[in-house]
């Protein structure tokens, strides 16, 4: 069994156990929230040990050259030797410039970093808050334009930093970004003139709200359709703004979804996967698919647009992943 | 020419894998071995498997495929509802008849690690 020294002290790993495994059971603190190798949060770097390449996947190459590696990708078979990254090397540093609510349980949450950061909209982030909890968000303006990050921040029951956003963030605090990371984005030279559809629920409409912003100010001529799923009416949110955008941009409809709503009023009642797939154009061969929101329904969706007509290499797609303890 | 090389290389397996995926999904008789989470990394492993059918590079020992299905307990008729479905997605985009075999024969030889005989 292989020796990991963590923090100044010694752990032992079990066979083809994650370094992040290993320290969760034996009761370390790690950040950590996907596991699965896709939202960076369980950033790591080496001390001593030899990091395979599937750890490092993802990673820019500058923070792979210097030993960075995901927590829970790597199950070390000899002794190992690893640390938290500084935030210095791996994150800059930004301030919150704007805590909006969005609905009763969403808060847009702006910041502005002090330097550079580049990212595409649709990308997600980690952010880092003054209490070194770190947790992924979709970028969900024109980044690259404006000087600041829109981030929407869904309020979950007992989550640490949900409730750090509602309740104790303020204008002016200091938290750091890592990443970007993800590819779910528009890319203008697949086409400019082919169909997109952008089906999300809940929070998933922050990446696709980018997303669509980004085509629009890359002229995309195509017909744009976002499919927003919620539950109640009450958990739709950026309705008005995204009714506009319906009406003042030609090739741009907003379809609005609630599955316990009431019948006649402005949104569709039903379930969003059934209305997505009876609005799938005949023509599927150049249809362009954006799927965020929760794991199911982005599962589920990929396949069931795919087995509808939709080519694989044109559905792309993010799945939030809830962190569920704390 | 390789086999690879005639019936159209890496070019050839993207264009084969979304049907190929498609026919074996709609299956019910197969369609649950195919049913993880990740429809990405299943894709990606069915790129791998039509590039070694194709006779094209790849990693595979018959160890590996011993291995990789073991826990499936896969019987005949599960072997036969694949075959047949790259065979008839390589039907459905038009490879020349005498590919087909070659490809079939290549697939046809991992029969014994795919079911553990």
């Amino acid at each position: 069994m292989p020796t990991l020294k963590f923090s100044d002290k010694s752990y032992s790993l079990n066979d083809s156990e994650t370094i992040l495994d290993g320290l969760l059971r034996q009761g370390e603190s790690a950040p950590h929230s996907c596991k699965t190798g896709v939202c960076q949060t369980c950033l790591m770097q080496v001390v001593e040990g030899e990091v395979p390449p599937e750890a490092q996947k993802g990673l820019k190459e500058t923070l792979q050259s210097q030993g960075y590696f995901l927590a829970c990708q790597w199950s070390p078979s000899e002794d190992t030797s690893v640390k938290l990254p500084g935030l210095e090397d791996t994150a800059i540093s930004a301030s919150i410039s704007e805590i909006r609510s969005l609905c009763h349980n969403v808060n847009l949450l702006r910041v502005t970093p002090e330097e550079g950061f580049s990212c595409v909209p649709g990308q997600y982030l980690t952010l880092v808050n003054s209490d070194g909890v770190a947790r992924s968000y979709s970028v969900a303006n024109l980044s690259h334009q404006d000087s600041y990050i829109d981030l929407h921040i869904r309020t979950i029951p007992g989550g640490v930093f949900s409730n750090w956003v509602n309740e104790k963030a303020c204008v002016g605090d200091q938290v750091h970004l890592r990443g970007p990371a993800g590819d779910c984005f528009y890319i203008a030279k697949e086409g400019k003139d082919t169909p997109l559809l952008l089906a999300g629920t809940g929070t998933g409409l922050a990446p696709l709200y980018g997303i669509i912003l980004d085509a629009l100010s890359q002229d995309h001529t195509g017909p744009i359709s976002l499919f927003h799923g919620a539950l109640k009416e009450e958990d739709l949110y950026f309705v008005e703004a995204l009714q506009e955008l319906d009406q003042t941009t030609s090739n741009f409809s907003y379809f609005p979804c609630v599955l316990n709503g009431e019948e006649g009023a402005f949104y569709t009642c039903g379930d969003i996967q059934e209305i997505v797939l009876t609005a799938l154009p005949e023509d599927k061969k150049e249809l362009r698919i954006y799927l965020c929101g929760g794991p199911d329904f982005v599962n589920s969706m990929k396949k069931k647009t795919f087995l509808a007509g939709a080519a694989s290499q044109n559905i792309y797609s993010d799945a939030f992943v809830v962190r569920s303890s704390e | 020419m390789s086999l690879f090389e005639k019936i159209g290389g890496e070019d050839a397996v993207n264009a084969a894998v979304d049907v190929f995926y498609r026919k074996v999904l709609s299956d019910d008789l197969i369609s649950h071995f195919f049913e993880t989470v990740d429809m990405d990394k299943q894709m990606a492993k069915q790129k791998a498997f039509l590039t070694m059918a194709f006779g094209g590079p790849h990693n595979y020992t018959g160890q590996d495929m011993r291995e990789g299905h073991k826990h499936l307990d896969l019987k005949e008729e599960h072997f036969q509802a694949v075959a047949g479905h790259l065979q008839s997605t390589l039907q459905d985009l038009g490879v020349a008849p005498d590919l087909i075999d070659e490809v079939m024969a290549i697939a046809a030889s991992t029969h014994d690690d795919v079911l553990n005989l």
